[in-house]
């Protein structure tokens, strides 16, 4: 019950909004977000597998430290948090195959 | 011999930093910020994304548009997306703070330098925390703060100190819903705290604000709960919640079941670390304090350390808040100044007292942050709640029963623990987990956390790509590796 809240995120003006891809798909952002906001606000928190096991991983420090939600951008490999996203931009989740796997892994 | 470019070098550009170079730029020395945001203001002083034209203001962020304006219009060089990845000081004794700007090294002569590093949260493992959809108590306000954005449809946030709250609050004023708040702490801690609240009124009035917030919205707070579970295939799709005991073990009355909500996103928290890194690899000795968040440079007050011409300020050097980082910040750079110049005696004694003022000021405005931190610290039983399941090291996806073996088989160090399991050396480089595996060692060997150092610092302080270092000399690589010793284990 929310009504009697001042809702701020109402009050913001947003950018121009641009459209980049997420490994072939199209996700719509504004000129300004980071690549994990972008993601997140479309529904997306999983940005990469972990290679250990496979397990699903995503956003977790926003501030470019815990290194969760690398992918790739033109080729570099980056933090998405701190990466901007940009109109036409292809960026690609880290394929599980180039990531070692632990000798004893699960 | 290189001559020196700057007289005073600053890592970090928030509360501490900025503050620092612009009171050295203030009294004409040639200073450089440095900091890896594309704007100044640290986490606290966060500025919107691009993406947001226009938005209310907030206190955080007229003090950060301040900021900004300030540095704007200071002599002070602000280098910003750039990332110090290593610190040397040779026989020269001119520092060189090596940086990653797009991928390409540069390294930066300076005088003296200021390390204004800040803080990141500590986050105790909970079972399910690697899941899609969990995020930091602290990671959720820089969200928030730069994007405007709440962190998924339906929240539940957990954890311990007063983030908790903020964080709850501030998703239901950006349009957010949240199913129930889980905190750690009991009201009877809070209590404890009004005494120094009570002496910031502006504080405690915001802190009131949030818990209005909260009751208008009906959002059930469970006091002294934890999270016992964030459960989910692929992303977090619900939590259970259950009643710890005064020392953070799950009381004998979770046996009972737990609470199940659905929710969609979880943020977690428990308090903040001082980032001490770059001051330990520049040859900093620490300090145990829990009160200050735990392990923090050894400093004097005007956050003088053992190394000659290197100071510490802020957060990093102890968590005391934004207030007691801004004067800090200006008496590090003001014992910098001192350091370079040739000060006329009147100048001399004019920032003296500038001294004694700022001093009264740091020791003024740390006494809430302190406060604050109190409610954070984790507590001894918490170490209990650990399933043999629950993961530890996200990087390389570590659980408690596989570093609980390797400290009974005779690992009894933070060092000894990352030799043999590899915790600490993933990509975060023990960021997130080191705190997690001291208090297993401490609990498993009894001794007290005061007695077990952090792992050695070693470069590179954040990951560097190959491509960056291929393109070096091998003398450069002779210099970088050439001053390791090996860690004690």
């Amino acid at each position: 019950m929310t009504r009697s809240i001042r809702n701020r995120r109402a009050e913001i003006r947003l950018g121009e909004t641009v459209e980049f891809s997420f490994d072939g798909k199209p996700v719509a952002a504004r000129a300004g977000d980071s690549i994990a906001a972008a993601l997140l606000d479309n529904g997306v928190p999983a940005i990469r597998n972990t290679p250990a096991n496979r397990a699903s991983r995503g956003l977790f420090c926003c501030m470019g430290l815990c290194q969760e939600c690398l992918v790739y951008v033109d080729g570099v490999k980056t933090e998405a948090c701190i990466a901007r996203v940009g109109d036409g931009l292809q960026v690609r989740s880290i394929p599980l195959s180039e990531s070692r796997l632990r000798p004893h892994s699960r | 011999m290189t001559a020196a470019r700057y007289d005073v070098a600053v890592v970090g550009a928030g509360p501490a930093g900025a503050c620092a170079a612009l009171e050295a730029g203030r009294h004409g020395c040639r200073t450089l910020l440095i900091d890896e945001q594309g704007q100044a203001g640290g986490q606290i002083w966060r500025a919107k994304s691009r993406a947001i034209l226009r938005a209310p203001p907030t206190p955080e962020s007229q003090s950060g548009d301040r900021l900004r304006a300030a540095l704007e219009n200071s002599p002070v060089e602000h280098r910003t997306q750039a990332r110090v990845w290593h610190l040397e000081k040779p026989a020269d004794g001119i520092w060189r703070v090596h940086l990653l700007t797009s991928n390409q090294l540069e390294e930066i002569p300076a005088k003296t330098l200021i390390l204004a590093t800040g803080a990141r949260e500590r986050v105790l493992p909970v079972e399910g925390w690697t899941l899609p959809g969990v995020l930091g108590l602290a990671g959720t306000t820089a969200l928030m703060k730069e994007h405007w954005m709440v962190p998924g449809g339906d929240t539940v946030v957990a954890g311990s100190g007063p983030l908790v709250f903020f964080v709850a609050a501030e998703i239901l004023r950006l349009g957010g819903r949240v199913g129930a708040v889980a905190t750690l702490n009991a009201r009877r801690e809070w209590a404890r705290a009004l005494p120094a609240l009570a002496r910031r009124p502006q504080i405690l009035s915001r802190g009131l604000a949030w818990m209005r917030v909260l009751r208008r919205a009906r959002t059930p707070v469970y006091w002294r709960h934890g999270l016992r579970k964030i459960a989910g295939e692929r992303r977090v799709q619900g939590v259970e919640i259950a009643p710890v005991d005064n020392t953070w073990a799950w009381a004998r009355r979770a046996l009972t079941p737990a609470k199940t909500l659905a929710a969609d996103s979880v943020c977690l928290g428990h308090g903040l670390l001082p980032c001490t890194d770059a001051a330990r690899l520049a040859g900093a000795g620490v300090a145990y304090k829990p009160a200050l968040g735990g392990w923090t440079p050894a400093a004097r007050a005007d956050g003088g350390t053992n190394i000659a011409g290197l100071w510490v300020c802020g957060d990093g050097a102890g968590i005391r808040g934004a207030d007691a980082a801004q004067a800090q910040g200006r008496l590090s750079a003001l014992a910098a100044v001192a350091a370079v110049a040739e000060l006329a005696p009147e100048k001399a004694h004019a920032l003296q007292s500038r001294r004694r003022a700022l001093l009264r000021e740091l020791n003024r405005a740390g006494h809430l942050g302190m406060a604050l931190t109190a409610l954070s610290i984790p507590r001894p039983g918490w170490v209990r709640t650990l399933a043999p399941d629950t993961i530890l090291c996200r990087c390389e996806n570590l659980t408690q029963g596989e570093i609980a073996a390797e400290i009974e088989a005779g690992a009894g160090s933070a060092n000894a623990v990352k030799c043999a399991t590899r915790a600490g050396m993933g990509a975060c480089g023990g960021k997130y987990c080191m705190d997690a595996v001291t208090r297993l060692i401490a609990q498993k060997s009894g001794l007290g956390l005061a007695e077990i150092p952090l792992p050695t610092a070693r470069p590179p302080l954040r990951p560097l790509p190959l491509s960056a270092l291929a393109a070096d000399s091998d003398d450069f690589h002779r210099r970088l590796f050439a001053a390791l010793e090996p860690a004690p284990l």
